[in-house]
């Protein structure tokens, strides 16, 4: 009875912590439409800011909170004006995408400084517990409570009685209103991102001594906490996400107790796809809204692809089919292998994302699906290889679909959203279904490449392989394009009430890209088990995603071509450039933020 | 044959609240086949919503819409576009990266059978096979289809045909209207709801779509259309419905509705910027 206590108080501090995160977001998205995916990253500055005060300045601890709330609320400033200002006229894709950029660009600034080893953040107070009740509860417990709390009525206040707080909520009611009113939106964006931001970097700070431990990985996990508890409040609602945090908490709080601490993710993410699914727009809207406005703008750029002409396709294909003829290093083949394995995810994001518009973000997970079956069947049931890689594509195809397919009414974020936490919910299955997938030890000894009973272990032979599949799979998904799914996915993509208004059904074309986009995405990733040989449930992880997601916007959206060009030139550069390994996710996060605010339709245009 | 008798399309006490704002406010309306009614009132009086709830893209609080004889109340979009009602948008939905050539085949999807097996449960399997290995019989439906849209474009005369193959992004507005009405007529419909289809445009490209729905409907389409330009309503309406505050508070010939002091009232009251607005535009 008395762990029950511990257990609640517990979920509640975690709630508390969640709330920062998640007041900060539900502020953003009120003014703004916008899903902070960089709110995690300065949730990392901020507890990296705090043990550098902490540590190294030796603050006391009120200095310490406020030094990271003001550091923070730079940092908030500057993504406003520098990241997101400049795309106020832009696609809706290109705020979203931004965010991802900047939290990418500020999680390796972080990283290259402080080196990706966890530290101690010592919380300067005493160790001591009282009892309440029949559980106990410390001096770090009542300090979250208190900053909670404390922020929550000092929000309240601001939001209610100053003429900044009045100006924010009407922006948040009406954007256009308030600006014809005089409201100075670009004062209210500021505002908001710098409280949310200074919310945030404290909230990092007070986790990490909670647990008396800081390491880049929290980023990630404080973004997808908070969007949780915020879409579970009801999107842009703060007081709702308020309550979503605490119930994140409990939730998560009494699972643990249930099941373990590996499931405590898995508690959060299922919160999420239920509420998303079943009350999209929170648990506090009203049942019924009002329909959405019709959208005259379209979620993408338009732009004019370029053509290319089929006869220097060919010769490009050509080039790079008897390249292993001519004396290449061993390093350019491996290169190229990995291009190819890449170019399959991007043919599977292109089509995914770029043709019919659903912005998936936890496509990795496709890859994960379809190297643990092929894996699994060729260990386990002695299938050939090549019979097992396109088992791995099928499963990945048949379970990738039925996955997502909860989400398909989602629009616009929310799809990206629900992609992010069903790539998560994979991976945390595969950490925790020891009996299939081996838990955390992985799978090791996968058998090589092989066809015809012949392995493949040269280099040469991995090569040709792995260009010949994705070049089969372009060349179907070519043909696909060219059909009536083709122009039917692209009108999903561009409207998709008018798109309903003329019969094509969102589950049905939905189901069909992924069906096509997954096969794809899961023989990409059974090719890569056979030729890793050893497996386990991180190989194939968000920034994998990420990575495809910036091949796919590089080359255009939903070009074919697009996506090998993007693949070739994000995988080949840095190894042409000799970029250090630590560097490249800063440099793909930098290039997919130049994109963005640049050529957002991509080097080949979207199709 | 009671089917004669049944209007094409009926609504009785079709209602939508938004929160404490009713939308639509106990509408009904019969609509026989072959003829056109428009549907007038200020703006903010309810009439798109009204398009929204017979086309399925939104559903009723109360009443029903009947369409030839059949309960179809909260039926999907896609059902309803199947069984042949077929709309325009206010604001102009055109799918801005698909050329004018592929909006107006989208507008015959519902009409695709060769490559569209009415399969249960594989059917969309069967699909995605069809369109990757194209048999004979899908590549002839798609000419067919390709020729037809080439048709309906050469409605709108040299306005459209030379920029079959342009992206719909890059069409000035009142062009894309024109595809909307492509679109439209591709889904060969039994009715046709028209949303506005002259907003924006000047006074010759207004003549020429009132040219073209006239010919719609003598060629036997049965039309609801809204339209703020009385000129036009009142040539081509069987009947006029005026909305305001989403209650019908007119019916009849359009010249009865017209010297109706409701509806002077109604316009007047707080229609007087939008005459005003269309006085300038002119």
């Amino acid at each position: 009875m008395s762990s029950w206590l511990d257990y609640t108080i517990n979920g509640l501090i975690v709630g508390n912590v969640y709330a920062l995160v998640a007041v900060g977001l539900a502020l953003i998205f009120g003014v703004s439409r916008l899903i902070n995916f960089a709110q995690g990253s300065i949730y990392l500055v901020g507890a990296y800011i705090g043990w550098v005060a902490v540590v190294q300045l030796h603050t006391p601890l009120p200095l310490t909170i406020i030094v990271v709330a003001v550091a923070a609320a730079l940092v908030g400033l500057i993504i406003e004006r520098f990241g997101l200002r400049p795309l106020q006229n832009s696609v809706r894709i290109a705020p979203l995408l931004a965010t991802i950029g900047i939290s990418f660009v500020l999680d390796q600034l972080v990283m290259l400084t402080f080196s990706p080893n966890p530290r101690a953040l010592p919380s300067q107070l005493p160790d001591v517990r009282f009892q309440v009740g029949g559980g106990t509860i410390g001096p770090l417990d009542l300090l979250i409570a208190g900053v909670g709390i404390t922020s929550a009525l000092l929000l309240f206040v601001f939001l209610r009685y100053s003429k900044l707080g009045w100006a924010i909520r009407a922006t948040a009611q009406d954007r256009d209103a308030a600006m014809q009113m005089g409201v100075d939106v670009n004062r209210v964006n500021q505002a908001v991102f710098g409280i949310a931001a200074a919310l945030g970097g404290v909230s990092g700070m007070l986790v990490g001594m909670y647990y008396n431990q800081i390491d880049t990985a929290m980023s990630l996990q404080a973004t997808l906490k908070g969007v949780v508890a915020e879409v579970v409040g009801g999107a842009g609602n703060v007081p709702g996400a308020v309550v979503g945090s605490l119930l994140l908490g409990l939730v998560e709080s009494y699972g643990v107790a249930v099941f373990g601490t590996s499931y405590r993710n898995l508690f959060a993410f299922l919160l999420l796809v239920v509420v998303l699914v079943l009350r999209p727009n929170g648990l506090f809207a009203s049942a019924r809204q009002a329909p959405p406005e019709p959208l005259t703008g379209t979620f993408i750029a338009p732009s004019r692809p370029v053509r290319i002409p089929r006869w220097a396709l060919l010769v490009a294909a050509g080039v790079f089919a008897i390249l292993p003829f001519f004396p290449v290093s061993f390093y350019v083949l491996q290169t190229l292998i990995n291009a190819w394995l890449l170019g399959m995810l991007a043919l599977s994001l292109t089509l995914v994302a770029g043709t019919i518009g659903q912005v998936s973000l936890g496509h990795a997970a496709l890859l994960a699906i379809g190297a643990y079956t092929s894996a699994l069947l060729s260990l386990n049931f002695s299938v050939p290889v090549g019979l097992a890689i396109i088992g791995g594509g099928l499963m990945s195809a048949a379970l990738g679909t039925a996955l997502i397919s909860p989400s398909f009414r989602l629009r616009g974020h929310y799809v990206s959203i629900a992609t992010l936490a069903i790539g998560e919910i994979v991976s945390l299955v595969i950490l925790n279904w020891e009996s299939v997938t081996r838990g955390p030890i992985g799978i090791s000894g996968i058998p090589p490449l092989s066809l015809f009973g012949y392995d493949l272990i040269s280099a040469t032979s991995i090569y040709w392989f792995s260009f010949s599949a994705m070049v089969v799979l372009a060349l179907l998904q070519g043909r696909l394009l060219g059909s009536h799914l083709g122009r039917s996915f692209r009108a999903i993509r561009d409207d998709d009430i008018a798109a309903r208004a003329y019969g094509l059904s969102l589950n049905r074309y939905k189901s069909l890209a992924f069906i096509f986009g997954g096969f794809a995405a899961g023989v990409s990733g059974g090719i890569a088990a056979h030729l890793y040989s050893y497996i386990n449930h991180e190989t194939f992880n968000t920034q994998q995603s990420i990575l495809a997601l910036t091949v796919v916007i590089l080359g255009g959206l939903g070009n074919v071509v697009g996506a090998i060009l993007g693949s070739v030139a994000l995988v080949g550069l840095p190894e042409v450039f000799r970029i250090a390994a630590e560097y490249r996710i800063l440099i793909y996060g930098i290039v997919l933020l130049l994109l963005v605010r640049f050529r957002p339709q991509g080097l080949l245009g979207t199709i | 044959m009671a089917h004669h008798h049944t209007p094409m399309l009926s609504l009785r006490g079709l209602t939508r609240r938004f929160g404490g704002l009713t939308a639509v406010d106990a509408i009904d309306l019969d609509l026989a086949k072959g003829k056109l009614i428009s549907i007038i009132g200020p703006n903010g009086a309810g009439k798109t919503t009204l398009f929204n709830l017979v086309t399925g893209l939104d559903r009723p609080d109360a009443g029903n819409v009947g369409f030839e004889g059949q309960d179809i109340t909260g039926l999907s979009p896609e059902r309803l576009a199947a069984g042949g009602i077929a709309r325009t948008f206010q604001l102009g939905r055109v799918f801005g990266n698909l050329s004018v050539m592929d909006n107006v085949l989208i507008g015959a999807h519902t009409r695709l059978r060769a490559v569209k097996p009415a399969v249960p449960v594989i059917g969309p399997l069967l699909e995605l096979g069809l369109a990757l290995l194209r048999p004979a019989s899908v590549k002839a439906e798609e000419e067919q289809l390709r020729e037809e849209a080439k048709a309906i474009l050469a409605r709108f005369g040299e306005r459209l045909l030379p920029r079959i193959d342009q992206p719909a992004y890059s069409l000035s507005y009142a062009n894309r209207r024109r595809v909307e009405i492509a679109r439209a007529l591709a889904l060969k419909p039994r009715l046709l709801l028209l949303d506005e289809p002259t907003a924006g445009m000047n006074p010759t490209e207004t003549a020429e779509m009132q040219g073209l729905v006239a010919e719609l409907k003598a060629e036997g389409l049965t039309i609801l259309l809204i339209e703020h330009k009385l000129e036009m309503v009142m040539r081509l309406s069987d009947r006029v419905i005026v909305m305001d505050e989403g209650k019908k508070i007119a019916e009849g010939p359009g010249e009865a509705v017209r010297t109706d002091p409701k509806v002077i009232e109604a316009y007047l009251g707080h229609g007087l910027s939008r005459t005003a607005e269309q006085e300038s535009a002119a």
